[in-house]
């Protein structure tokens, strides 16, 4: 069908303008003629994809439209729009064509178009939710829809004996359950639809939607029971041939169940170990979650069912395993992929309905269906909610059963399903097809269309749409145990009882098994936490927040934050501030009022730990990751230091190895060109290669996000661990670049800004406070080397544009930073000149002047400040020297 | 403990019971029967060790803060009506109980009680605030060995930081009562079979 389309599309002329005849006739004249074409019009080539992909952005265009004004949006559903349109689009199909070219078909929306509406609810069902009204669910999707399909089957069979429904309806009593059966199901995507958009409390929506995708399996099985009664003649069946049917909704339930289940635990396990190829997680998830749907449909299980508990079951054991991108891809793929289906259904339901041949018109039987199901549905609902609320905690009341019952919508699955229908079997068919397609317009333009007055004016509770606090993780977790434990003092085996026993079990064996070891060790609790976390800290940066970024959030020792002086302050920021977030970040001191200093603080914050080339360097190294966006500089940066460290070792070699000059240079022309990686934990005299290699050595044992730093520090004087004394605070403020802040610009040179008194202080009390006391001695070492200096080097001043840094000589610890940021080296990056460097190393010089310097690859400190000052001071003597001026052409 | 002495004692006192707690009289016989088997000393009172003996509560994170909860303070036994009471903040709330006696006190299984109880679990010293320590012992329980005291700190103080109104570093019953949103977590409960049913 979809290729008939083609027909109504308006193509013109082929390109180029050389042809004017279509495709076919354009191969036999470049056939017959032996010419060659420059361009060739390859329409049949391309035409299935071409359509499919117009559809989606007819529907992607639609969509935007309608959300661009926002009042009529709130009042109109989407859903009813897009009915609409479809009717419009069904309209011009008619008129240009004569006759209807094509309708929603079963089989693209049973395949394609289903599974990602239902894999993105199932996937994201809310599970304690769904799991705490189960009862409700199961009782309104089973006996509820059981309920509507007899009653509504066995009144219009009754209706029809009387006579308002006409003789041209050829139905029996078998058609007539049949009929009642697919038209009596509630359909998820029309309840996602309307209800997404209505807002109501999480468990009316829960109970609600949780009903429409669990009653798949009494639709299936009730539709295919009767199919196969219609098949034999309602005088053949046998009593045996109920208790098959029963036994049929119990293989088809529990056994699509069961798939679901397992094809969860499969994906949970198989995401344990893609710790190497993370890009490869969402594909893994989608797949195997479509998978459960596909399996249970190959062997006629409820595929709704299977691909909901594949979704709701994989769910927690996939997302501790997956990385935090993949999650994010994971949903927004997902709800992407869910949208546009429903704008699809959506358009071609209204497509559909444009069909002369379809519309075999019966008042009769159409007023009774609808009416019927309305009413059966009232019925059901408060009858089931009176039994119900004997058993419920919080009884359903009233509203919630009118909402409920009016929330009963009708939709694309239906259609289908009557679409299905044999029209020689059921001759009735097509007046079938006409009532199921009024019964979805009317449920869901008017109903959806007036639901929303509706809850405004009974004043049905809204859905909050609050974010969940630390707090009322830890109670509810707290309420949980506690209730447990007075069920079990009580002797009573209640929810509370088989909850706990479940969780027990799942701590025990599911989770071992599913989760990562290194998931599976840390508390749940830690992991909400952090989740909360960043949460927290993108919508403060989202809302233009000036606290920091977040970067820091990646780092391990985030929790190290106890300890930390700005306790304090963190409360102050938010008391001040009013919100209800918290960042666990290292929240600058705000001192209320004063801009210009929290500017300044911000910068001091930025200019202490922006710099950080080496986390998530090592991405670069495989194409399995994502690039990151700003490589070039870091590699700059790479280099720069690269080349730092290299000087040092160049200068202590320049006596000896003077001779030997020109023959390094020739062999660097023969090196290949390497990303020099930083993770050696041996001295820089280690050749590249074995740098490379231990690099890519080391590359897997590390979490994605951690950064590397690297330390550079005196043997002699200084132990390898980090001294206890330093506060675990500290080692996050720093790496990786330890240099203590500079005045911003606008400290120095904007007199009319103000605190400029103040600031120095206060940043030269940040400088000792921020070295940690093993490093105090060498950072007091290149100060003094720098004092004996006489004056920052001419070059300096090449980086004052950039306004970052400016300092003088005046406040000694800032000497040393600011030369990194801009540092003219960093220009020097091109391929030959690299090479250089690396021959340098490669030439074996061992001996460093002032001290042996190790690069420690750790995650704790670094102390940059010291070896650049070094780096600096020779690039400073030995500027002048010839190969120099030809290495830096400064 | 008359009760104890024959049936007629007991179901007098049931009928008490029942006027006080509003429990309905299966429960209280389901109840004492429990309480009975509970009772290994028989002598009318449970002990500690006789609430530790219950498998279940013994591996419950919190199991030794309920079993504090049903005594009173100073004491170490629970009697019939002690254990009754401290059940009964836990029978559902019923609307119909609040317009039969407007003038009653408070009955156990109001929200606010209900949520007091909760707060007790927390508040070992009855000060009426969860401090920093309280609520860290509270997390010890509740998240086991895999977690660094460093990491639990900041969750606490990331907790206190977020319920603190005050700014006196601890959570008051109010600041409990608002920013757990625990009504949430009630109204939640939607499907949970009765607790005392």
């Amino acid at each position: 069908p979809l290729r008939r389309v083609l027909l109504i599309l308006p193509f013109g002329t082929p390109l180029g303008g050389v042809y004017k005849e279509r495709t076919k006739d354009a191969a036999r004249l470049s056939e017959f003629n032996g010419k060659m074409l420059l361009v060739s019009w390859e329409w049949s080539y391309v035409q299935t994809p071409y359509i499919i992909a117009i559809w989606i952005l007819v529907a992607s265009v639609a969509k935007i439209l309608f959300h661009f004004s926002q009042r009529f949006t709130t009042v109109v559903p989407e859903s009813c729009m897009l009915i609409l349109l479809g009717l419009v689009l069904g309209g011009i199909v008619l008129l240009t064509s004569k006759k209807q070219l094509y309708q929603l078909e079963p089989g693209l929306f049973f395949l394609f178009l289903l599974p990602t509406i239902v894999g993105d609810a199932g996937y994201f069902m809310p599970a304690r939710l769904f799991f705490d009204n189960l009862g409700a669910i199961l009782l309104y999707a089973v006996v509820g829809t059981l309920w509507n399909a007899f009653c509504t089957g066995f009144c219009l069979y009754g209706v029809k004996l009387l006579g308002i429904i006409d003789q041209k309806v050829q139905a029996g009593l078998m058609e007539f359950l049949l009929f009642g059966a697919l038209i009596s199901a509630v359909d998820p995507v029309a309840v996602l639809a309307v209800f997404e958009e209505v807002h109501v409390n999480e468990t009316l929506f829960i109970i609600v939607f949780g009903e429409s995708l669990l009653n798949d399996a009494v639709t299936v099985v009730l539709y295919k029971v009767y199919m196969s009664f219609v098949e034999v003649g309602p005088e053949n069946v046998q009593t045996a041939d109920y208790f098959k049917g029963v036994a049929s909704f119990l293989i088809v339930s529990i056994g699509g169940t069961m798939v679901g289940l397992i094809f969860a635990a499969l994906l949970a396990f198989i995401t344990r170990f893609t710790k190497k190829v993370r890009i490869i997680e969402p594909l893994l998830v989608f797949l195997m979650v479509y998978l459960a749907y596909l399996t249970a449909e190959l062997f006629s299980l409820s595929a709704i069912l299977s691909m909901t508990f594949c979704g709701i079951g994989c769910n927690k054991y996939v997302e501790a395993n997956i990385s935090q991108k993949s999650r994010t891809t994971v949903k927004y793929t997902m709800k992407t992929l869910a949208s546009i289906a429903e704008t699809i259904i959506f358009i071609f339901l209204g497509i559909s309905a444009v069909d002369k041949s379809k519309w075999a018109w019966d008042t009769g039987l159409i007023s009774c269906t609808l009416i019927f199901i309305f009413v059966f549905r009232a019925l059901g609902v408060v009858m089931q909610t009176w039994v119900l609320n004997w058993f419920r905690l919080v009884p359903l009341d009233k509203i919630d059963q009118v909402v409920m019952s009016y929330g009963g919508l009708r939709g694309a699955v239906a259609f289908a399903l009557v679409v299905l229908l044999d029209a020689e079997r059921v001759p009735a068919k097509d007046y079938f097809v006409a009532t199921t397609i009024i019964v979805v317009f009317f449920t869901v333009m008017f109903q959806g269309l007036t639901i929303k007055p509706l809850v405004n004016w009974l004043k049905v509770p809204r859905a909050t749409n609050r974010k969940p606090t630390i707090n009322e993780e830890i109670h509810e977790r707290a309420f949980d145990h506690c209730l447990t434990a007075v069920e079990d003092i009580a002797g009573l085996n209640g929810y509370h009882h088989w909850r706990d026993k479940w969780e027990q079990f799942d701590k025990n064996y599911l989770s071992k098994l599913l989760l990562r070891k290194s998931v599976y060790r840390k508390s749940e609790l830690w992991e909400v936490y952090q989740k909360i976390n960043i949460r927290d800290a993108i919508s403060v940066i989202d809302q233009g927040g000036n606290v920091l970024t977040s970067a820091r959030l990646s780092l391990p020792s985030m929790a190290s934050r106890a300890s930390f002086p700005e306790v304090t302050n963190v409360t102050n920021y938010l008391r001040e501030n009013g919100s209800g977030v918290c960042l666990d970040l290292q929240v600058i001191d705000n001192v209320p009022g004063a801009k210009v200093e929290e500017e300044s603080e911000t910068h001091h914050f930025l200019a202490g730990n922006l710099y950080k080339p080496r986390r998530r360097y090592q991405s670069h190294y495989s194409r399995h990751f994502m690039t990151v966006g700003d490589h070039e500089r870091q590699d700059r940066e790479i280099f720069q230091r690269n080349m730092k460290s290299r000087m040092e070792t160049f200068k202590t070699t320049r006596h000896k190895r003077h001779s030997h000059k020109k023959d390094r240079k020739q062999d660097l022309n023969d090196k290949p060109r390497r990303n020099v990686s930083w993770q050696d934990k041996d001295p820089v005299v280690v050749t590249v290669e074995s740098e490379d290699e231990k690099g890519e050595h080391l590359e897997p044992e590390k979490e994605e996000d951690v950064g590397i730093t690297f330390v550079a520090r005196k043997v002699p004087d200084t132990p390898k661990e980090r001294p206890k004394s330093v506060p675990a605070g500290l080692e996050v403020c720093q790496s990786p670049s330890v240099a203590p802040p500079s005045p911003t610009c606008s400290e120095r040179n904007l007199p009319w800004k103000g605190g400029i008194g103040t600031l120095p202080v206060c940043v030269s009390m940040e400088a000792t406070k921020i070295i940690p006391i093993d490093l105090q001695q060498a950072w007091n070492q290149s100060i003094s080397s720098l004092e004996s200096l006489a004056s920052p080097p001419a070059f300096m001043g090449n980086h004052v544009p950039h306004c970052l840094t400016h300092s003088t000589t005046e406040q000694s610890p800032n000497h040393t930073h600011q030369l990194r940021p801009s540092n003219p080296l960093s220009s020097a990056t091109s391929p030959s000149r690299r090479r250089v460097f690396i021959s340098f190393n490669n030439s074996g010089s061992t001996v460093s002047i002032d001290s042996d310097i190790h690069y420690k690859h750790t995650h704790t400190h670094t102390h940059t400040g010291y070896w650049t000052n070094t780096a600096m001071m020779i690039l400073r003597k030995y500027s002048e020297h010839p190969i120099m001026s030809t290495l830096f052409p400064i | 403990m008359p009760w104890l002495n024959g049936t007629r004692s007991q179901q007098s006192l049931s009928l008490n019971t029942v006027c006080f707690f509003a429990v309905s009289h299966s429960q209280i016989t389901r109840l004492y029967s429990r309480f009975t088997s509970l009772d290994k000393g028989e002598n009318g009172t449970l002990s500690r060790e006789d609430f530790q003996r219950i498998p279940e509560l013994a591996i419950n994170p919190l199991g030794d803060r309920i079993i504090n909860a049903f005594f009173p303070e100073g004491e170490d036994q629970v009697n019939f009506r002690g254990f009754m009471r401290t059940l009964a903040h836990f029978r559902p709330i019923e609307d119909n109980e609040k317009n039969k006696d407007p003038t009653a006190s408070e009955p156990l299984n109001s929200r606010t009680n209900k949520l007091l109880f909760a707060f007790q679990l927390y508040d070992l010293d009855r000060d009426d605030k969860i401090s920093r320590d309280e609520l860290l012992q509270v997390l010890r329980m509740m998240v086991g060995v895999n977690i660094s005291d460093e990491q639990l700190g900041s969750i606490a103080d990331r907790t206190i930081q977020e319920a603190d109104q005050n700014g006196d570093n601890s959570i008051s019953f109010n600041e409990f009562i608002k920013v757990g949103n625990l009504q949430h977590i009630y109204v939640w409960a939607g499907d949970h079979y009765l607790i005392l049913t």
